[in-house]
């Protein structure tokens, strides 16, 4: 995603060109059964009738779509008017991941920089030390973050302690802990691609800038920050994208109070309210903006290389 | 519906996996989480030569949930609670039990023999019974707790301390208690109001989670928490200064059960589980461990004495009446679906 593999070698050998489509037969079969068919599945789901508790009836209808924009009252028989309900749960978790991710980025940023102008024996420990985390599930670092950020927690207790507050933090159940919690369960992901970014990084660029008498601020600017944008753009991607779609963080951090695009999907199945058409509705609906998002960042990349 | 959906990738899936769980001796249990002791699993085992494999959920809606999406042929007994048994028999999800196939069906205590939710328990029998009400912590708030309100309409000391079940059958029904409204009321003004309660009420609420309901009461990050009986109890044991309440409103009565699922891939072994589950001693083991009540006669004698003391089993003179989760209709549900929404937007 970086940029990091060679691209698309020819193949030169006739043996190895013959063998290419089963080669990728794999991989198009994983993709099939795995990503196409259900998704196909969802699409479909959301254009049909819902079942009273769950379930489908085989019938087309735009019901699903037209709950997640029109609202019609309690009772819905009042005139329709455009819900705000929903569109408000998905600015709020939009919201959050971007938190996050810029969260992510002013941390990631530097320390990607730092591992990457380490001697390359020392870099591989580096890159290690930031993947040691990712041995525990992510439920258990994000129940042992709010053991860190709760009242009677230890970062709370600390900062008594030296008399950085008076009170305790009151961070649990709040949206700055939701924020938290997403930063670093996908803090890796926002420092790998930047580091290879980096390391590929030829420094004497800097240096030469330097010597043209560039401030330090410019030599990051128009140098250093044009050459690695690549590895920011996928960071801030891999970043974003997973959470936008968490559900985990929100209920054990923020205290589920208010759905994100994750709980409310997972109401419609798992919940008593039984809607899977609409579940699949907001499904798509996600998977349009994030599919917007990743275009819109292919473009601009393309302008660049072209 | 159900016969497209076993024409997709995902439902020959699953039964394959049904196929490699209908091996000679299997039993495939669909349970709650940490609710039966893994003690009494291998008892079973010992005894019949039974292996017994289990998944667990955490609400009776995810139960449903994933049975409707095809897990039904994989699974041979379920526990779901009192509503449930009646929502998954009008679904069809059930198999009927047979007079007569089971040897023990008499140890059932006539009170719970023929449950409005199962009529001549034709599918189910009885597993553990209890409440859901709420716990507060006493080094918080000393004052009266035989009232809704702690949850509803709480002192200011309690405010912005109170853990929900994230779960609205639970919640809907003890704010319809607090209301003094039906649980499935058709009435435009009572559905407003409570409407506007839960919005008002959301504001002194912490958060919403069943998994934790016991121990965010144990760690003190929650002051009052909406809690089945047992939990409370287990939260009491592991050293939480709190109190279960039994308000003047009333409260909300559950019966969980074990229930013999269509297309059980082993059916006699389920018998031979729910018979087993029908022996004084086994379920008591269940009580033991659970700190709920079982729906056997003659139980009491392999019970902990300390259960029948515990102050969670024994509601005082003033405690209001207990009731069981209505099943609502679907347009009446429609909107309590809608106002649940409301509150978590």
């Amino acid at each position: 995603m970086a940029g990091g593999a060679a691209p698309g070698g020819s193949v030169q050998s006739k043996t190895y060109r013959e063998a290419r489509g089963w080669l990728l037969l794999p991989a198009w079969v994983t993709l099939g059964i795995l990503t196409l068919a259900p998704l196909t599945i969802m699409l479909v789901y959301s254009f049909l009738t819902k079942e009273f508790r769950g379930g489908v009836i085989w019938e087309f209808s735009l019901d699903a779509y037209d709950q997640f924009f029109f609202d019609r009252g309690l009772f819905g028989d009042e005139p329709p008017r455009i819900e705000w309900t929903y569109i408000g749960i998905f600015w709020r978790s939009i919201w959050q991941a971007g938190a996050a991710t810029i969260l992510s980025l002013l941390i990631g940023f530097p320390t990607a920089c730092f591992i990457a102008t380490r001697p390359e024996k020392e870099r591989t420990l580096w890159v290690f030390l930031v993947t040691i985390p990712y041995w525990v599930n992510l439920l258990i670092r994000t129940v042992s973050m709010k053991f860190l950020l709760r009242d009677e927690g230890p970062l709370s207790d600390g900062l008594i302690a030296i008399g950085a507050i008076s009170e305790p933090l009151g961070i649990v159940n709040t949206n700055l802990a939701v924020q938290l919690g997403l930063f670093y369960s996908y803090l890796p992901f926002m420092v790998l691609p930047i580091y290879a970014a980096v390391e590929r990084y030829n420094f004497a660029l800097s240096e030469a800038a330097a010597d043209l008498y560039a401030p330090r601020w410019t030599v990051l600017r128009r140098i250093l920050l044009p050459v690695v944008k690549p590895g920011i753009v996928a960071g801030c991607i891999l970043v974003f994208v997973p959470s936008l779609g968490s559900f985990l963080a929100p209920d054990l951090l923020g205290g589920a109070k208010n759905f994100m695009i994750g709980s409310l999907i997972e109401e419609q199945f798992k919940g008593n309210a039984g809607n899977w058409p609409f579940g699949a509705a907001a499904s798509m609906i996600l998977l349009t903006l994030v599919l917007i998002l990743l275009i819109a960042s292919a473009r601009q990349s393309q302008k660049r290389d072209g | 519906m159900k016969t497209l959906l076993k024409t997709t990738v995902a439902a020959a899936a699953m039964a394959l996996i049904a196929g490699a769980a209908s091996a000679e001796g299997k039993l495939v249990i669909y349970h709650w989480f940490e609710y039966i002791p893994q003690e009494l699993l291998d008892k079973f085992s010992t005894e019949t030569g039974v292996e017994v494999v289990m998944d667990t959920y955490d609400s009776n809606e995810s139960l449903l949930a994933s049975l409707k999406a095809g897990a039904l042929g994989t699974y041979d007994v379920a526990v779901p609670g009192d509503y449930m048994v009646q929502i998954m028999a009008n679904e069809g999800l059930l198999d009927t039990i047979a007079e007569g196939e089971l040897a023990n069906k008499g140890n059932i205590a006539p009170e719970w023999a023929d449950p409005s939710f199962d009529p001549g328990r034709a599918s189910s029998i009885p597993y553990q019974w209890g409440s859901t009400s709420f716990a507060v912590s006493r080094d918080v708030y000393s004052g009266d707790i035989a009232t809704t309100d702690i949850l509803f309409n709480p002192p200011a000391e309690l405010s912005g301390k109170i853990n929900m079940l994230d779960a609205q059958g639970e919640v809907l029904a003890m704010a319809a208690l607090h209301m003094g409204i039906p649980q499935c009321s058709s009435d435009r003004d009572q559905l407003r109001a409570l409407n506007d309660m839960l919005q008002e009420a959301k504001t002194h609420w912490a958060s919403f989670n069943s998994d934790t309901a016991k121990e965010v009461l144990v760690s003190g990050d929650a002051a009052v928490g909406q809690i089945w009986d047992g939990f409370a109890a287990k939260g009491r044991a592991e050293g939480a200064n709190i109190e279960y309440a039994f308000p003047t409103q009333g409260y909300v009565v559950w019966m969980d059960n074990v229930v013999l699922l269509k297309d059980a891939p082993n059916r006699e072994n389920a018998i031979k589980f729910m018979d087993f589950l029908l022996e004084p001693e086994n379920i008591a083991a269940v009580s033991n461990f659970a700190r709920y009540n079982a729906g056997l006669t003659a139980v009491g004698e392999f019970l902990d004495p300390s259960l029948a003391e515990q102050p969670e089993s024994n509601p005082p003179a003033n405690a209001g009446p207990g009731v069981f989760i209505e099943v609502c209709d679907q347009a009446t549900q429609e909107v309590y679906d809608q106002i649940w929404t409301n509150l978590k937007k």
